[in-house]
């Protein structure tokens, strides 16, 4: 903590008693250089670091395991990687689900047994999971806890309803009486974006085409195949012009992750990555207002963090990011909201080659939708992108931009901002 | 609900949501004509989902051992506990479980409920009990829920012995209503 009585303390302890706050004090270079590096690292160590990640299933069904044991795994590897005794060490326990669809009303009050959690400080929040790291960064910038977790799942193979949850989620009043499932709403946003910056179809299946096949990379993706533009755009439309591949098929799998302040994470780990940033924001939900070309939610969570983070030009700020395609045209839209489609949306960053790569992993067209984990989802693979800087594909890398979208109809996102320096 | 005039003559706030004239309710009141009427306007909604959850190992065990007349729990190395129902990891320790252990088919009432009337208030020509049973060969303050059955209710008590009532072997289907009920083990 940074305060007068903290600076005196430091000084006293640097220079011993004699040393007073005065006209008279002269002070050499070498010591103001000193106190300027001193401080500089105090204001460093106020960052806010990911230790350790942990994950399970990934599977479009996972039978064999209950969720509690899903989630006992990823916890497990998570707390592994980084030596930390949840029933000790943890401060605080974040949980992001969604009562729908577990299936189960207050469902916050099954979280804690599996987590390691039971009897200690533990929150639900009814969100996606970039939302929870948010919330735990909080905890551990204000000094609630050193070190936090933050968890979600999917278990969507168990919702044998999930159109009625999706219709569930629509304007009661306006709009269920004329749609029954939340799909439509995707493609007349999708028509709205295509029509105002002049989208091809083509230029969508460039992103279902590029995410697929990154997704032959990642053995944690259940739906990577190598897919051409020509043959993702012969895929038969949902709604048109939605095409049934350009929507992330269901997924489950759990992600656990480990947060802690900088004075613990460099214990606790050699790789810390640090959040550099973090934003989210709720826009306007109704399909009126959710039918506009641009993801405000997106831009302005993205605001957010930029401002925390410091990034100017995002564009050449970024190695890589990792943001949310739900539908294909998704990316896009995203990419463009978040400033790194420095080219004009319709020839955007998608490339694998391009100076910002997007969804190096193979997004949520290959690694399928895992609902409220998908912030947790993109920021795993962002996390071990980061790490593996030395392998092939990762060469280099040390920035990373993670976005995340709570899906249709909804108008909320986050955003956060990755660094290993 | 939609009536533009209807929080009109509501009068204090403060003293509806206190109720403390209740002879004389503030505000104006609907009459029957219109509700059915449909002067109100409500806006109706029916739904239903479908869940088809996944029993795990542990809670798929349990279910497993319940078709076959035994009751499973796990136990806990760390705690030296017997978890029933049985999971595959220790909350309080948070490491994986040990072992599959057979409890008993008997308890003790830990605690209580009785309902003479169904949800939809209609009166039941018998009483329901339902109960929390602590299994005998658990740890203490383990069990689950379940119902009462060749009971009085003025018998029942806190503490009170009992004993599975299984349903017949062909009649099981792995579910926890293979057991109908538990019913006194000792003579009350």
């Amino acid at each position: 903590m940074i305060n007068k009585a903290g600076i005196e303390q430091y000084l006293y302890a640097s220079f011993g008693p004699e040393l007073k706050f005065g006209r008279w004090l002269i002070v050499s270079k070498a010591f103001t250089d000193k106190l300027v590096g001193d401080i500089g690292a105090l204001l460093l160590d106020d960052q806010v670091a990911i230790v350790g990640i942990g994950y399970s299933g990934f599977s479009p069904a996972t039978p064999s395991q209950s969720y509690k044991e899903l989630i006992f795994d990823a916890a497990s590897r998570a707390y592994a990687e980084c030596s930390v005794n949840p029933r000790k060490d943890v401060g605080s326990f974040v949980c992001c689900e969604e009562d729908l669809w577990e299936g189960t009303s207050i469902t916050d009050e099954y979280a804690p047994d599996q987590l390691g959690a039971a009897q200690r400080t533990l929150c639900t929040l009814s969100q996606d999971g970039l939302n929870g790291v948010a919330t735990a960064y909080m905890h551990i910038k204000s000094g609630v806890a050193s070190i936090a977790v933050v968890e979600s799942h999917s278990k969507l193979s168990n919702v044998l309803s999930q159109s009625q949850v999706r219709e569930f989620a629509l304007e009661p009043y306006y709009e269920r009486p004329i749609l029954s499932d939340g799909i439509p709403v995707a493609a007349m946003q999708m028509r709205r974006f295509m029509h105002d910056y002049k989208v091809a179809e083509e230029d969508i299946a460039q992103v279902v085409s590029k995410n697929k096949k990154n997704g032959l990379f990642n053995q944690r993706s259940s739906y990577a195949a190598d897919v051409s533009v020509e043959q993702a755009m012969r895929s038969p439309f949902v709604w048109n012009p939605l095409r049934r591949i350009q929507v992330a098929p269901p997924a489950d799998g759990c992600v656990v992750a480990v947060l802690a302040s900088a004075e613990k994470a460099r214990s606790m780990t050699e790789q810390p990555v640090w959040i550099k940033g973090i934003g989210w924001n709720s826009a306007s939900t109704s399909a009126e207002s959710a039918v506009s070309s641009e993801a405000l939610y997106a831009k302005e969570a993205a605001k957010m963090a930029y401002k925390i983070a410091g990034v100017d030009s995002p564009g050449s700020y970024f190695d890589f990011a990792e943001v949310d395609d739900t539908y294909a045209f998704k990316e896009l839209q995203h990419a463009e909201a978040l400033g790194i489609a420095d080219m004009g949306v319709s020839k955007g960053n998608t490339q694998a080659d391009a100076p910002v790569p997007i969804n190096m992993s193979g997004g949520s067209l290959s690694l399928g939708d895992l609902v409220e984990a998908m912030g947790l989802v993109r920021l795993l693979e962002a996390v071990q992108r980061l790490r593996n800087a030395e392998r092939k594909r990762s060469k280099g890398l040390k920035r990373a931009l993670v976005q995340s979208w709570r899906g249709i109809p909804s108008s909320s996102g986050a955003v956060a901002v990755l660094g290993v320096e | 609900m939609g009536r533009s005039h209807a929080g009109r003559n509501r009068g204090d706030y403060g003293e509806v949501m206190g109720m403390e004239n209740p002879s004389e309710p503030q505000g104006t009141a609907l009459t029957p004509d219109e509700w059915r009427g449909k002067e109100i306007f409500f806006r109706n909604f029916h739904t239903k989902f479908t869940y088809s959850w996944d029993t795990g190992v542990a809670i798929g065990h349990f279910l497993e051992a319940l078709k076959a007349g035994k009751i499973v729990g796990r136990s806990c190395s760390g705690c030296n506990r017997v978890l029933v129902p049985p999971r595959m990891f220790c909350e309080l320790c948070f490491r994986p479980t040990d072992d599959w252990i057979d409890v008993l088919d008997t308890g003790v009432v830990n605690t209580f409920s009785i309902s003479y009337v169904n949800n939809d208030a209609s009166r039941r020509e018998q009483p329901l009990f339902v109960a929390v049973i602590n299994i005998d060969g658990a740890s203490p303050g383990m069990g689950f829920l379940h119902l009462l059955g060749e009971v009085d209710a003025e018998q029942i008590h806190v503490g009170m012995k009992v004993r599975a009532k299984w349903k017949p072997a062909h009649e099981r289907t792995g579910a926890i209503t293979d057991i109908s009920y538990f019913k006194p083990s000792e003579e009350l």
